[in-house]
């Protein structure tokens, strides 16, 4: 019975919070259409329900009830195994991440987090690189030469894009010391210049760039450039299957600004917290403020995905490939001389100041 | 709970290990073999080296399979292209392999199980403690590692340059 109420809460956490990755990314889908139609001076959906409110519910049993097409000349467990393994390691990341700080609910004080690995920031990368398995087998299982060619863009842009984005984490953890994203995210304590990305803005930079690859997302969604490709490494899926790889995008995306958010930007700290707290304000309500502020900012990254998408248009690949290689990791490799510098300097008095 | 969960782990690591050599295709071979890296990480965790069983998924499931996943369907093998090989090559590689596994079996069979040199941390695995070995008792053989990977490195990048440019 102990052993179950000491697992409780974190079971709770994680259903709640596979509920809200899950809704977050299908209202992303009707984000993405409504940010589109204004920046192209437009509607977008507004039949279905309030403002087309509906939309996704709507999307959604269409993608179940469409017909599922397996092509004859595929690879069947692997046609289906590809999907499965995208839409599992994107939902495998939220486990780690704060979402909010201590809360006391009859008379037992919890985290707000599913569970705090001490290698936290590793375990995202390795998710990460596990889920580019689920573009590479699907897009070889299709048997179509333009779902190869998009499932390989796919995968050497996630590989080498991981480079520099490690470098840019590395550059974070030398300031922060540690690999767990609760006690990087309470490091954060104490107003908006004590946000990471003061100490680490080159890093940020990198970071933010590298996560617009990851996702695949423009400018870098080479994978399905429909002028070259088709549909890129989906092209031969329908239904649900493919309803898993777009889910499995705007899931990515959702949680590459919840990592973003916790590193870079506080994640549960806000502005006047201790205000708050001396104010004689109940802890538990500082939590869930923070909380609320913590989603904000992954909506407001979320929408800085979408913006940039119907702004600027799509990279060639060989550029792709020259901005990871040649200036990104460069880049990321002096951000990690310049701040292991500032820490030697900052850490020793051996050189007098 | 933990020595059962052991068996179970090398059990299906060496299943594994076997499918990726018997099986037909070199795609489901490769795939065989990132699931083998999986159980070998299972293996880590169990032994309480967390930062080690990431590192390995990071590394070798993430990385180097990847790159080995590209080649093999690039050169799309499949049965008809396979070139056929000889029955005396089987029977040659039968034997060798047999004499090997002769030699191994009859090797630790014998053995003794050897005593621990000095009393064994189990927190070593963890990644602090991990670091602080690293970068104090053993900063030499680290940073020797470390060179050795940038020359290995750098040998890869004027190999690939010395291509000419008519190749693309």
């Amino acid at each position: 019975m102990d052993l179950l109420l000491n697992f409780l809460p974190a079971i709770i956490i994680i259903v709640v919070m596979f509920g809200i990755t899950m809704i977050a990314a299908l209202y992303s889908t009707y984000g993405e259409r409504k940010v589109a139609a204004y920046l192209q001076d437009r509607h977008g959906p507004n039949r279905a329900g309030p403002g087309g409110l509906l939309q996704p519910l709507a999307d959604g049993v269409k993608m179940f009830l469409k017909e599922e097409i397996i092509p004859v000349a595929s690879n069947k467990f692997l046609f289906i195994l590809g999907p499965s393994i995208a839409m599992t390691c994107a939902l495998m990341t939220g486990v780690v991440l704060p979402w909010g700080d201590k809360f006391t609910l009859f008379g037992r004080t919890f985290n707000l987090q599913a569970t705090d690995l001490n290698i936290g920031v590793l375990y995202v990368f390795a998710v990460v690189s596990v889920s580019v398995y689920g573009i590479m087998i699907g897009g070889w299982a299709s048997n179509n030469k333009w779902s190869l060619m998009g499932a390989i863009r796919a995968s050497s842009q996630i590989i080498s894009y991981e480079l520099s984005m490690g470098l840019s984490i590395i550059a974070l953890l030398m300031v922060t010391g540690t690999l767990s994203f609760r006690e990087i995210v309470l490091q954060q304590h104490g107003g908006i210049l004590h946000w990471n990305f003061i100490a680490q803005p080159l890093g940020f930079l990198i970071f933010l760039i590298c996560a617009f690859a990851e996702c695949n997302r423009a400018p870098f969604d080479l994978a399905e450039c429909e002028t070259e490709l088709v549909g890129g490494y989906h092209t031969e899926y329908s239904s649900m299957k493919l309803g898993f790889f777009l889910f499995a995008e705007y899931i990515n995306m959702f949680i590459s600004s919840a990592v973003m958010s916790a590193l870079f930007f506080g994640g549960f700290n806000f502005p006047g917290m201790d205000f708050l707290a001396e104010k004689g304000l109940d802890a538990n309500w500082i939590t869930l403020i923070g909380t609320a502020g913590y989603f904000l900012k992954i909506i407001f990254f979320i929408f800085f995905f979408m913006w940039v998408r119907w702004t600027i248009p799509r990279f060639r690949y060989d550029q792709l490939m020259n901005l990871g290689w040649k200036s990104l990791i460069p880049i990321a490799l002096l951000n990690l001389a310049i701040t292991a510098a500032v820490m030697v300097i900052r850490h020793s008095n051996n050189f007098g100041f | 709970m933990l020595q059962s969960l052991f068996y179970f782990l090398s059990f299906t690591s060496i299943f594994l290990a076997c499918m990726v050599v018997f099986a037909k295709n070199p795609v489901h071979s490769v795939l065989y073999l990132i699931l083998t890296f999986f159980t070998i990480a299972g293996h880590y965790l169990i032994l309480n080296a967390q930062f080690l069983a990431l590192v390995h998924v990071v590394v070798y499931a993430g990385a180097i399979m990847v790159l080995f996943l590209f080649v093999i369907m690039l050169l799309n093998l499949n049965a008809e292209t396979e070139p056929r090989q000889s029955m005396l090559m089987k029977f040659a590689g039968t034997i060798a392999g047999g004499c090997l596994m002769l030699v191994l079996i009859a090797v630790f069979s014998k053995a003794n199980a050897l005593p621990a040199a000095h009393e064994v941390n189990s927190q070593i695995g963890l990644i602090k403690n991990l670091g602080k070995i690293l970068y104090t008792d053993y900063i030499m053989p680290f940073e020797v590692a470390s060179i050795l990977f940038l020359i290995a490195m750098i040998g890869a990048v004027i190999l690939a340059k010395r291509e000419p440019k008519a190749a693309i």
